[in-house]
């Protein structure tokens, strides 16, 4: 499909995005709002992951890992009374990407299954390093003293300003991402996952760009888990819990991986049948997980193939 | 007094060891012969635990609780492997690690249907109860010391059914070139089913001999999955022996750290220090380890000779 029309979809999807709060308050259910703004921030962590695994090829199956360290940069310093965003966000940023660094320069010398486990184990191992520091709130986790301040009107206490910020986040990762994707780097990434040794033949030191893209990736995902702090205002290890990481993962293949609107889709079809389900029923994984075997076995494009215009993966 | 303590620590670890083998063994088999990565192994472990407990109640007797416990997952094991992931064996990796993420989420959430959420209480038998003295000093409970012994019995069986039987070398056959054991003659779709049923056996003793030390709970089998993961990695995919030698250095390496490392750290920090670094850097001992067999050997210490 046309890049065009890609960026037509796109501008309809954000801006029905961008009209959820309205029709949220003219139902008079202001629930929609929290729901919405739990799928934009989802959202934003699949498409992280879908640069790397989509793209790149790479299955991480640790990305939950630096959904925790966002959330822990965002309250570490709110409990000792630092509060700005200016501060909490670029520091969620900058350790979820250095622990990407440390992950990926260890991980990324292996390939397939081992890179799965890989990345799982280390994504446990800071689970489980978040359970047993005690004075960060350990395994019960802790209340958020109070959200990021932004400064000047921009109020994350307002629903609706947060929204927005959120909303606002996400479209710049859209299109930055739709950039990076289709520049010089985005290709060497996108040959990565057809044929590395090839690319290796002609040249090019794929480890590097592999490293650097793992990293971005991180540090987007870090982000999100800034902004998942802010969203629940609680710190809990089991943000970085690898059932997390698995819910990542299946929302970017059941949104339909290698494209930009795909996770964005999958996250919010997965967030919605988990809250339609899970007011069904207590047990409602008993009924989700044979649906994702059926979705893997038997739907292999993803949501976004069905979507008119969505079509083939922009790759 | 401290050397009696150092022993009976190695003994838990060997013991943390045999059952991680146990685990591990059945999901190396599975990848090395099927290609098949299978998240949801540890649910089978789970699922024999909680077997175990049933029919325990059931029956009275442990001995029969035992054998009906491990025929029980063995089925289930069959079960699954006809009906979801025989399937998967030609997709890639990312669609397996996808469907068994499925299966393990309908697992846990079966078992709260069927048990409940709290987890269960499961006794060691009457006649395992109490303690043997190992050595002058030292009396180490007799329950662990057979799981201990029944891990390396396993073990040794493994190998020689592996090695000297006509089974252990279609598998091994089947694990280089499965078109030609095909083509042979061999019915090779039900040399899966049972390779995999085996496998899910394994998981399950594993399960229902750790029932009376650790809980039995939903979601108990996905943090013993983790560190079979780790073992595996280290061990190397696909190696047998692999996974009894990683199975034995991490459960050593795990035990001894969470046991001496905080004293040990308060010797170097103040006591404080120690209390809260200690247990975090406990538990990522084991993981520390696998980053650095991988930065050294990244196939792992045995790798498994693959075509």
């Amino acid at each position: 499909m046309t890049s065009r029309r890609r960026a037509l979809t796109m501008a309809v999807a954000l801006a029905a995005l961008a009209a959820v709060p309205l029709a949220a308050a003219a139902l008079n259910q202001p629930f929609y709002l929290d729901l919405f703004r739990r799928i934009m921030i989802f959202a934003i962590a699949a498409v992280s992951l879908d640069i790397i695994l989509g793209y790149g090829g790479m299955v991480s199956l640790g990305h939950a890992a630096y959904l925790g360290i966002g959330a822990y940069a965002v309250a570490i310093p709110a409990l000792h009374g630092l509060h700005s965003a200016w501060l909490q966000w670029p520091l969620a940023m900058a350790l979820s990407g250095l622990a990407a660094l440390v992950i990926g320069a260890v991980s990324l010398r292996t390939s397939g299954v081992y890179f799965i486990m890989i990345t799982l184990a280390f994504a446990q191992m800071l689970y489980y390093v978040g359970i047993s520091i005690e004075p960060w709130g350990g395994d019960d986790g802790m209340r958020l003293p109070g959200r990021s301040r932004l400064g000047g009107p921009l109020d994350l206490g307002d629903p609706h300003v947060f929204y927005y910020v959120v909303l606002a986040i996400l479209a710049v990762l859209l299109l930055a991402g739709e950039r990076v994707i289709h520049a010089r780097f985005g290709t060497v990434i996108r040959a990565v996952k057809s044929n590395e040794a090839r690319l290796q033949a002609i040249g090019v030191a794929s480890f590097r760009y592999k490293l650097a893209v793992f990293v971005l990736a991180g540090a987007v995902c870090g982000l999100a888990g800034a902004l998942l702090a802010n969203q629940t205002e609680y710190l809990t290890p089991s943000y970085m819990h690898w059932t997390r990481s698995g819910d990542i993962m299946v929302m970017v293949i059941l949104g339909g991986m290698g494209t930009l609107a795909g996770p964005v889709l999958g996250a919010a079809a997965f967030l919605l049948l988990e809250n339609v389900l899970s007011a069904w029923t207590v047990h409602w994984q008993a009924i989700l997980g044979p649906l994702l075997v059926l979705v893997v076995l038997y739907a292999r494009g993803g949501l976004w193939s069905l979507v008119p215009g969505g079509g083939a993966r922009d790759g | 007094m401290t050397g009696l303590l150092v022993v009976e620590q190695l003994l838990n670890g060997l013991q943390l060891g045999v059952m991680l083998f146990l685990v591990a063994a059945g999901l190396t088999l599975v990848f090395g012969i099927m290609n098949l990565v299978n998240l949801a192994h540890g649910s089978l472990y789970m699922v024999g635990a909680y077997f175990a407990v049933a029919f325990l109640g059931w029956t009275g007797s442990f001995a029969a609780a035992v054998v009906l416990a491990l025929l029980a997952t063995l089925a289930v094991g069959m079960l699954v492997e006809v009906v979801a992931l025989r399937t998967l064996y030609e997709r890639d990796h990312l669609d397996q690690v996808l469907a068994t993420f499925g299966l393990i989420l309908f697992f846990n959430e079966a078992v709260a249907i069927v048990w409940g959420r709290a987890a269960l209480f499961a006794s060691v038998p009457p006649a395992l109860g109490g303690f043997v003295e190992l050595l002058p000093g030292l009396r180490y409970p007799v329950y662990r010391a057979v799981i201990i012994l029944v891990g390396l019995a396993v073990a040794l069986l493994l190998y020689v059914v592996v090695s000297r039987t006509r089974l252990g070398m279609l598998i091994r056959a089947g694990a280089s070139n499965r078109t030609m054991v095909a083509a042979l003659g061999v019915n090779i779709r039900l040399l899966y089913t049972i390779v995999f049923g085996f496998g899910a056996a394994l998981a399950g003793l594993g399960g229902l001999m750790a029932g009376p030390i650790y809980t039995v709970q939903p979601g108990m089998g996905e943090e013993l999955l983790i560190e079979v993961l780790v073992v595996i990695v280290i061990g190397g995919i696909g190696s047998i022996r692999g996974a009894l030698v990683g199975a034995v250095v991490v459960g050593m390496v795990d035990t001894l750290g969470r046991a001496f490392l905080k004293p040990m750290l308060a010797t170097v920090v103040s006591p404080a220090a120690a209390d809260s670094a200690g247990p975090a850097l406990a538990s990522m001992l084991i993981y520390i380890l696998m980053a650095a067999v991988l930065y050294f050997r990244p196939q792992g210490l045995f790798p498994a000779a693959r075509s």
